[in-house]
Parts: C-alpha cells; sequence; structure tokens
C-alpha cells in the first residue's frame, strides 16, 4: 500500500493481535489497594515529565527569589558607583546599570514581585470567583440571572484599559492612606502600586473564575448523588461542605493556577508602562523598560529580565496545563 | 427565531456594558487627584479661568450628563494637555488609522501563521513538525510583548542591521507588526491543533472514510471546516489583544498610533483623552465580541446560550 | 389494602403511607414569556400497608420516578396530601421523617458520591443525625449494615468507581437502611443492572423487607419484575393512574386496555403458550406530556377509542373486590 502523508488511518500489524503475556493478568488482580483522588491525581502528574520540569523551574525560582538576594552581597537598591556600566562578570553575573546596581539581585526582586503577585491574584481571583459563582449556582433562578449579567458586562470589559485607570485613581488616596493609618504600616514597602494592582484583580479578573464555579455547581447540583444527599436529610451547608465542594475542588485548583501567569503578565505590562511597581523597586517589567534605552550599546541588560520573564510564564503555563490534566482529566483536550 | 432572540439579547447587552464602562470611566476620572492644569505654571487666577472654560467647575452629574450628550453627538471633548485644544475625536482618528494599518497586518499575518502552523501540527500530530511547533507555540504565549519587542530590536536592528529602529523609515512597520502577531498567532496554532485532534476522532469523518472518499476531500472539505469553528470565537479576543499590544509595540517602535497616545496621556492626566480612548477602545472590543458571538451562533447551531 | 379515591375514606390501622391526589406539575417556557404545565404526577391517590409491597408500572415518562420523589418531597408537590403513618408530611419540616422514609435510586453511578468512601456514603446518614458520637460505634453499626447488604467488610474505605454496578447498588441500599426507616422507595433498583445481578439484588430487597418489617414503594418499567414482588401493582400512563389491584388479580384479568397492551408485550419463555396468546400490539408513542389528548389520556393509541374518551377523563373506579381502572369502556 502507497503510504498517504495525510493518512490517519492506525496502522495496523499482526503483532497488535497477539495474545497478551500472563503477567500482565497476574498483575490485574492484586491492584486493589485503594487510591484517593489527590494521590490519583499526584501520580498522573508525576507521570507527567514536562510538567515535572516546569515545577522544578519553579521551585528554583522560588529560591532564586527569596534566598537569592539574602545571599547575594548586594541589595537592590545599592549603587557601587566604580561598578557601573559592567557586562556581565563574576563579580556581577548579570551585569551592572547606568547607576552601578546589580542586575542579578535586582532581577532576583523583580521575580519575587511577579510570584507575588501571580500567587496573590490567583488567591483573590480563587476566594471572590468561588464564593460568588457558588451562591448564584445554588441560588439559582431569577438571582442567578441578575448575578451573571453583572459577571456578562464585567467581562466584556476590556480590563486591560479598566486596569490602567483605576490604578491610576486608586494610587495615590491609597499612599495617603497607608501612610496616615499606623496599622497599615507593614504595607508601605509593598507600595501602593502592588496593593492598586490586587485591588483591580479582586473587582475584575474574577469573573471567569465565577462562571466556570457557577457552571459545575449547577452540573453537581442535578447529579443524582446530591438528590441522595438530600433524600439523606442533609442541609445546604453540609451540602456545600462535603458533596460540592470536594467535586469541583480539582477544576478550581487548575484554573487558579492558570491564573497566575495571566497575573504575572498584566504586572510586568503595567510595570513596563511604568504605572506598575514604583521605583526604586524592580519589577522585570520596569527593569526591562529602563534597559531599553541603552539596547544598542547594552543589550544584556534587557535580556537577562526578558528571559527570566518568559520562563516563569512559561513554566506557570505548562504545569498549570499538566496539572489541570492530571486533577481533571475529563478536561484534557 | 431562537437566533434573532439570541441576537437581540446580546445586543442589549453589548449596550449596557457600554454604557456601564463611560459612567465608571467618567467618575474615575472625576475621583482622580488633583486637575489638569496642576503642572501649568499658571497662577490661581489662570488656573481657575482654564477650569470655569471646560466647566470642571460645574456638578458633578451635570459634567456627566453635559458629556453622555455630546458624546452621542460624536463629540468627545477637547484635549487638554496633550495637543491642547485639538478634538479627541480628531486625535482618536488620526491615530488609529496609524494603528489600524500596523493592526490589520498582524491580524492577517496571526491568522495566516497560526492556522498553518497549527493544521501541520494537528495533522502530523506527535511527528517532529508537531513537536517543534508545540514548542516554539508555548514560548511564544509566555513572552510578553515588550519581551518579543526587545528581542526583535536587539537582533534584527542591532545586530543584524536588517531593519531601521524608527517606525518612519521605510519597514519600518515590520517589526511592529511581527510584536503584534506572535501572541495569537502562537495561541491560534495551539487552538487549531486541539481542535483538529477532536475533530479527527468524530465518528462522521470514520463514515466519510468508510464510503471511500480520499483523505483530501476527508481533511480538506470536513475536518477543517468544522475545527475551524471554535477558531472563530478566538476572533474577539484577537483583536482585542493586537489593541491593547499596541500599547507596547508602538511606544517601544515610536510609533504615532493610538496606544501610544494612550500611555503618554496616562502621564500627563489628559483627562478628556483618556476617557476617549477607553470609551473608543471598549467600544471596539465590544462590538467585536458581538460580531464574533452572533457569527459563531450562527455558523454552529449545536451552540445553546443559556 | 384500602385504596381511597374519596379522602375522606377511613384509613385502617395499619396503613403507613397514603397519598391523596397527588399533583406534580413543571412550569416549563415554550416562548419568551409563555410557559406551560407539564402534569408529570396528575390526582394520583393510594395506600399502603405496613409491611406491604405496591408496585408502579409504566412507560419511560409516565411520571413514575417523580412520583417517587415527590412522596419523599425531593419535588415539592403542587397539590394533594401525603401521609406518613396517618400524619401529613407537608405542612412539617420534612426532615423529621428523612429517617423514616428513604428511597433507592435507579442509577447507582451516579447516586453515589465519587469522593467518598464506602463507610462515608453509608453513614452519612448517622453523620448528619449525629446517631453515633462513639467512632467505633459507628464503624461497628456500618459493618453491620455492609454485611446485611452483603458487601465485604474490607471495602470499608474503597471508593465507588472499584465497584460493579451490583456492588453499587448494595451500597445505595446500605445507605438507605442506614437511619432506620420503615418506609422505602425503589425507584427502578434493577433497571440499570445486569439480569444476572437483577434477582441477587430484588431477593435481598424481599429478605430485607422481611427481617425488618419494611414498606416498599417499589418502581419499574418492566411487569415481570414488579409480579415478583409487589403485593399490589398500579400502572400509570401521563402522570394517571390508569389501574390499580392486587398483583395475582392484574395479571390474570387485566381490565385497562393499556394494562393488556403492556401483559402481552412480555415474552413468555414457553413458546407454545406463546403462539396461542393473543397478542395485542401496542401501537403509536406516548404523547408529549406538554399537550396531553383531550379526555382519556389513553385514547389516541387505545384500540376502544371513541368520542366519550375524547370528551371526559374517566375516573378511578373500584370494579369489584378492589381491582380499580380508569377506563369508559368496562
Amino acid at each position: 500500500m502507497k503510504a498517504n502523508i495525510l493518512s490517519l488511518q492506525n496502522k495496523i500489524s499482526p503483532e497488535d493481535f497477539t495474545p497478551l503475556p500472563d503477567r500482565f493478568f497476574a498483575e490485574a488482580g492484586t491492584e486493589t489497594e485503594e487510591i484517593g483522588y489527590w494521590k490519583a491525581s499526584w501520580q498522573r502528574l508525576k507521570a507527567n515529565k514536562i510538567a515535572m520540569v516546569a515545577l522544578g523551574i519553579i521551585l528554583v525560582l522560588i529560591i532564586f527569589a527569596f534566598i537569592g538576594p539574602m545571599l547575594s552581597p548586594y541589595s537592590y537598591e545599592q549603587q557601587v558607583r566604580s561598578d557601573a556600566g559592567l557586562w556581565p562578570c563574576l563579580k556581577h553575573p548579570f551585569g551592572t546599570d547606568r547607576l552601578g546596581r546589580d542586575i542579578m539581585v535586582r532581577c532576583m526582586i523583580g521575580t519575587r514581585i511577579s510570584l507575588v503577585v501571580g500567587f496573590v491574584s490567583a488567591t483573590i481571583v480563587l476566594v471572590i470567583g468561588s464564593i460568588y459563582g457558588s451562591i448564584a449556582g445554588l441560588a439559582g433562578g431569577k438571582v442567578d440571572i441578575f448575578m451573571m449579567r453583572i459577571v456578562d458586562i464585567i467581562y466584556s470589559v476590556p480590563e486591560i484599559l479598566l486596569i490602567v485607570v483605576i490604578k491610576m485613581v486608586i494610587s495615590e488616596p491609597l499612599d495617603t492612606l497607608i501612610a496616615s493609618t499606623p496599622a497599615f504600616k507593614g504595607l508601605q514597602r509593598i507600595g501602593s502600586g502592588l496593593i492598586a494592582i490586587f485591588i483591580v484583580y479582586g473587582l475584575l479578573y474574577w469573573v471567569g473564575m465565577a462562571r466556570i464555579v457557577r457552571g459545575q455547581i449547577l452540573q453537581l447540583k442535578n447529579q443524582e448523588f446530591v438528590t441522595a444527599a438530600r433524600a439523606m436529610g442533609c442541609k445546604s451547608g453540609r451540602m456545600i461542605r462535603e458533596h460540592l465542594l470536594p467535586n469541583c475542588v480539582g477544576q478550581l485548583v487548575a484554573t487558579a493556577m492558570l491564573q497566575i501567569p495571566s497575573a504575572i503578565f498584566t504586572e510586568a505590562f503595567l510595570s513596563y508602562l511604568g504605572i506598575g511597581v514604583s521605583a526604586p523597586m524592580a519589577s522585570l517589567g520596569s527593569l526591562t523598560s529602563e534597559a531599553l534605552n541603552g539596547i544598542t550599546s547594552y543589550p544584556y541588560r534587557v535580556i537577562s529580565p526578558a528571559i527570566l520573564i518568559s520562563l516563569i510564564i512559561l513554566s506557570f503555563n505548562l504545569f498549570g496545563d499538566g496539572l489541570r490534566d492530571a486533577l481533571d482529566p475529563k478536561m484534557k483536550k | 427565531m431562537q437566533t434573532l432572540r439570541y441576537i437581540i439579547k446580546r445586543v442589549l447587552l453589548a449596550a449596557v456594558s457600554l454604557f456601564v464602562i463611560v459612567t465608571l470611566t467618567f467618575f474615575l476620572m472625576n475621583l482622580m487627584p488633583g486637575d489638569p492644569f496642576m503642572s501649568e505654571k499658571a497662577t490661581e487666577e489662570n488656573r481657575a479661568i482654564l477650569i470655569a472654560k471646560y466647566g470642571l467647575d460645574k456638578p458633578v452629574h451635570i459634567q456627566y450628563l453635559r458629556y453622555l450628550e455630546n458624546l452621542l453627538k460624536g463629540d468627545m471633548g477637547t484635549s487638554y494637555v496633550l495637543q491642547k485644544g485639538r478634538a479627541v475625536s480628531d486625535i482618536i482618528r488620526e491615530s488609529f488609522s496609524v494603528s489600524m494599518q500596523i493592526g490589520l497586518k498582524a491580524l492577517g499575518l496571526a491568522i495566516l501563521v497560526g492556522l498553518v502552523l497549527g493544521c501541520i501540527a494537528g495533522l502530523r500530530k506527535d511527528k517532529i513538525a508537531d513537536n517543534i511547533i508545540r514548542v516554539f507555540s508555548s514560548i511564544g504565549i509566555s513572552m510578553p510583548s515588550y519581551v518579543i519587542a526587545s528581542i526583535l530590536l536587539i537582533v534584527l536592528a542591532v545586530n543584524l542591521n536588517l531593519l531601521p529602529i524608527s517606525y518612519k523609515k521605510s519597514g519600518g512597520w515590520v517589526m511592529p507588526m511581527i510584536t503584534l502577531a506572535m501572541y495569537p498567532a502562537c495561541y491560534l496554532a495551539r487552538l487549531t491543533r486541539a481542535s483538529i485532534l477532536e475533530v479527527m476522532n468524530q465518528d462522521y469523518l470514520r463514515t466519510e472514510r468508510a464510503k471511500g472518499m480520499s483523505e483530501f476531500v476527508v481533511v480538506f472539505i470536513h475536518a477543517l471546516k468544522n475545527s475551524l469553528i471554535p477558531v472563530i470565537t478566538y476572533l474577539a479576543p484577537l483583536t482585542a489583544h493586537i489593541l491593547t499590544g499596541g500599547f507596547v509595540a508602538e511606544s517601544v517602535f515610536n510609533v504615532p498610533g493610538l496606544g501610544r497616545y494612550f500611555v503618554s496621556c496616562i502621564s500627563s492626566r489628559d483627562y478628556t483623552m483618556i476617557m476617549g480612548i477607553t470609551i473608543f477602545y471598549s467600544a471596539l472590543i465590544i462590538v467585536m465580541n458581538l460580531i464574533c458571538d452572533i457569527l459563531y451562533k450562527i455558523v454552529d447551531p449545536r451552540i445553546k446560550f443559556d | 389494602m384500602t385504596v381511597s379515591n374519596q379522602t375522606t375514606s377511613g384509613a385502617g390501622k395499619d396503613i403507613l403511607l397514603e397519598v391523596r391526589g397527588l399533583k406534580k406539575y413543571f412550569q416549563v417556557k415554550t416562548g419568551l414569556f409563555k410557559s406551560v404545565d407539564l402534569k408529570a404526577v396528575d390526582d394520583v391517590s393510594f395506600s399502603i400497608r405496613k409491611g406491604e409491597t405496591l408496585g408502579i408500572v409504566g412507560e419511560s415518562g409516565c411520571g413514575k420516578t417523580t412520583l417517587g420523589r415527590t412522596i419523599l418531597r425531593l419535588e415539592e408537590p403542587t397539590g394533594g396530601d401525603i401521609l406518613y403513618a396517618g400524619e401529613s408530611i407537608l405542612h412539617r419540616d420534612m426532615n423529621e421523617f428523612r429517617d423514616k422514609m428513604q428511597i433507592v435510586f435507579q442509577d447507582p453511578y451516579a447516586s453515589l458520591d465519587p469522593r467518598k468512601t464506602v463507610s462515608d456514603i453509608i453513614g452519612e446518614a448517622m453523620d448528619i443525625r449525629k446517631m453515633y458520637p462513639n467512632k467505633a460505634e459507628r464503624r461497628d453499626r456500618i459493618l453491620e449494615l455492609m454485611e446485611l447488604v452483603g458487601l465485604n467488610q474490607q471495602f470499608y474505605n474503597r471508593f465507588p468507581h472499584e465497584f460493579s454496578g451490583g456492588q453499587r447498588q448494595r451500597i445505595g441500599i446500605a445507605r438507605s437502611l442506614a437511619a432506620g426507616p420503615s418506609f422505602i422507595v425503589c425507584d427502578e433498583p434493577v433497571s440499570a443492572l445486569d439480569v444476572s445481578i437483577q434477582a441477587q439484588i430484588i431477593n435481598m430487597l424481599e429478605d430485607l423487607q422481611k427481617e425488618k418489617q419494611l414498606t416498599y414503594l417499589f418502581i419499574a418499567h418492566d411487569l415481570a419484575v414488579v409480579k415478583h414482588i409487589s403485593r399490589h401493582v398500579g400502572v400509570m400512563y401521563l402522570g394517571h393512574m390508569v389501574e390499580l389491584a392486587e398483583s395475582y388479580e392484574l395479571y390474570k384479568n387485566p381490565l385497562h386496555p393499556y394494562t393488556q397492551m403492556l401483559l402481552s408485550s412480555i415474552p413468555v419463555a414457553n413458546p407454545d403458550l406463546s403462539r396461542s396468546r393473543k397478542r395485542i400490539r401496542l401501537t403509536g408513542e406516548i404523547p408529549s406530556p406538554l399537550s396531553p389528548p383531550s379526555g382519556c389520556p389513553f385514547r389516541n393509541r387505545c384500540p376502544k377509542a371513541d368520542g366519550k374518551c375524547a370528551e371526559c377523563l374517566p375516573s378511578l373506579e373500584d370494579t369489584g373486590s378492589g381491582h380499580l381502572a380508569a377506563c369508559h369502556h368496562l
């Protein structure tokens, strides 16, 4: 038969029809040990090499961002005049900028900000989105329709534009609030820019999560085991805690995980435009935009933060995909 | 009948969304501390005159109603700071035509490259071509647009000296176009691949083959047609991405487009310009979403919207 | 068994469950503002004595499942009354009755929470009522229930997906027994199972009934299954009860044309008997419950239908010795 390059037929050979070896049947009987949902998911995840490599990179990045700055002899705002404008060397593996600040330490701080933004935003989205979505899904009827219309409207808003506008509006009042209220003193170091990003996430980005949670709840609500629990006398609180949440938690975690790279993306974008974190704080986005002026003579200053941000997003994307496949095999594409 | 009802519902929803955005941006702008003339080296008196001239001393709700009224007439007010005295709608029209030229090219490039790569990957699943395309598209969707722009600058302009850095020189549009098209092209390739793989497993394709249809007919007439349906839904976010991606690409490459204007309005607090551009962009994206949803509904009658 | 069409008739002392003129309508949207009532259960009355079984048969879509669920208030009834041990359950908190009135579901796959272990599924009713604060007692009770339904003790911590349909149905039965009920709705408990398993489950249900003095409402679409287990059998068509009689009487002497058709569609193992039997073929399809025929719901498929059938709905009347049927042509 002539091989057709577009052929999608399975190549079938006679070997496919030989009986299976005996050991295949011998093992089938003994596999009775109980496997819980999480353990099974972890086994699926472990089998996914790409996701495990991505997880490894994420762990390395976390160490780089949170432990790295402690080991470095420089601080992110320290200006060593004599070392200004150095190319990568032993003393400064990523080089220095024109003020003599060590780019590696600044990259570590930038990575830390990216990771914090990613995790905190994903948590905000997870909490607000699942509460809102489960209320809408459980209530049903007119309440549900009304709540989902609000979601539809927020969903159709181009969020990047509103982020920019909202960020500008709340930055300054936030600064004064933090400065004047002793209780918020701790927040000063984070900076109003980051808090503004979190607030915007809390206001806008949860809608996707809310839709997914509502869909899940609606689907679960009609399952017979929920009716069965009701027939046992199970009340709403117990129903959510014991039956509904455990059955959609996998998908929630996976969706929240994929929220992390998108949040990191947004932060880098805003910082690049100069409306994210404020100087002298370093973000991977602002590091690149600072370096862009001298790109013809000092391309290395652009390269390290650019590679880092791409690596962070790439590993979270790949790990998120793997996690989704592992936690919810039904969603696998 | 049902489709018509759906269309009416979607149009109404889009109108409400737009109204919400207009209202929200207006009041947010008003909440913003300071006024656009703070930076001017003007006496208190002059500032008062300017504020009176632009009606900023009136109560907020009167300003709001007046803005709405003017907006319906297509008048978005005049720029306070950036190009003092010029109508916002004129500035938008002028700079958007620049953005659109690059945007349309990027859109075309993204769709062409994305679909072709996605089809190759989908039809040659797990072969070398598929693996290469998957690796590159995964990396492509993980790079923020400013990273792509920087890499292009370093490689194509600085090291190889192939293309000019400035937009104004000939060929200056190539790098902004690639910057804009990269993410959507990679995303589309992944989407197309997944969609083709799903369609290829359907029973009706097996039936076509069993009927003796040639592989060409099966793939190009039946499989592609149906696997492209989900791709349509991505066209709206794609447009949105190319628009907002313009912020970065236009700033990096100094393109006198709407995105760059938006960035510079923010730093100079040009209220009317920020509002005008936000509303314009939002309207554009909402209308694109609307068109895509309706198209999708018509093309794929299986889809049910609750 | 006493059947009370007139809701006033005196209920005997040993009647456990009585249903009077039960109605369940669903609103179905047909247009933007229009909606139509879907009459899933329409004016159904019967009663069951303690320790006995009432079988309900009918084609799919006739409202038998809705009937079972409405009796347990898993669906709120639109009208009528349900009395448990002489007391209406409609005006009290249903949770007071949940431990006495239970259900076994049709689908052994969908009705077990996939994230719970067997012990948690069976123990749920006890946990909700905090019946056994002592962990060891709870465990003993669950193991006892598992033994009762024929489940091996080592399955205690397993998950439902590890079991076959028959075993899952046993879990479902153990669960319904956990709170110590006296009335159980068996909603097609065997129709999702292999024929070889069906008999095991039915026999088990019968044994349990004898042992624990249980009262069943046994729903099935298969007359043969119902015949085996039920003392009385009711036949439903489009939400209406069309015939109700003692099991033996109904099979020997079906009065309603629909029952006659159903019975003649049961395959008989003896070929001689099969050939000699007069068969009445069931023609046509069940009409949409959204637009049922006027008058008698069965008239568009009935060989005896005439003008009177189109005009008024026949009522369920006693034809003597407790055999009830709803037909103008008796």
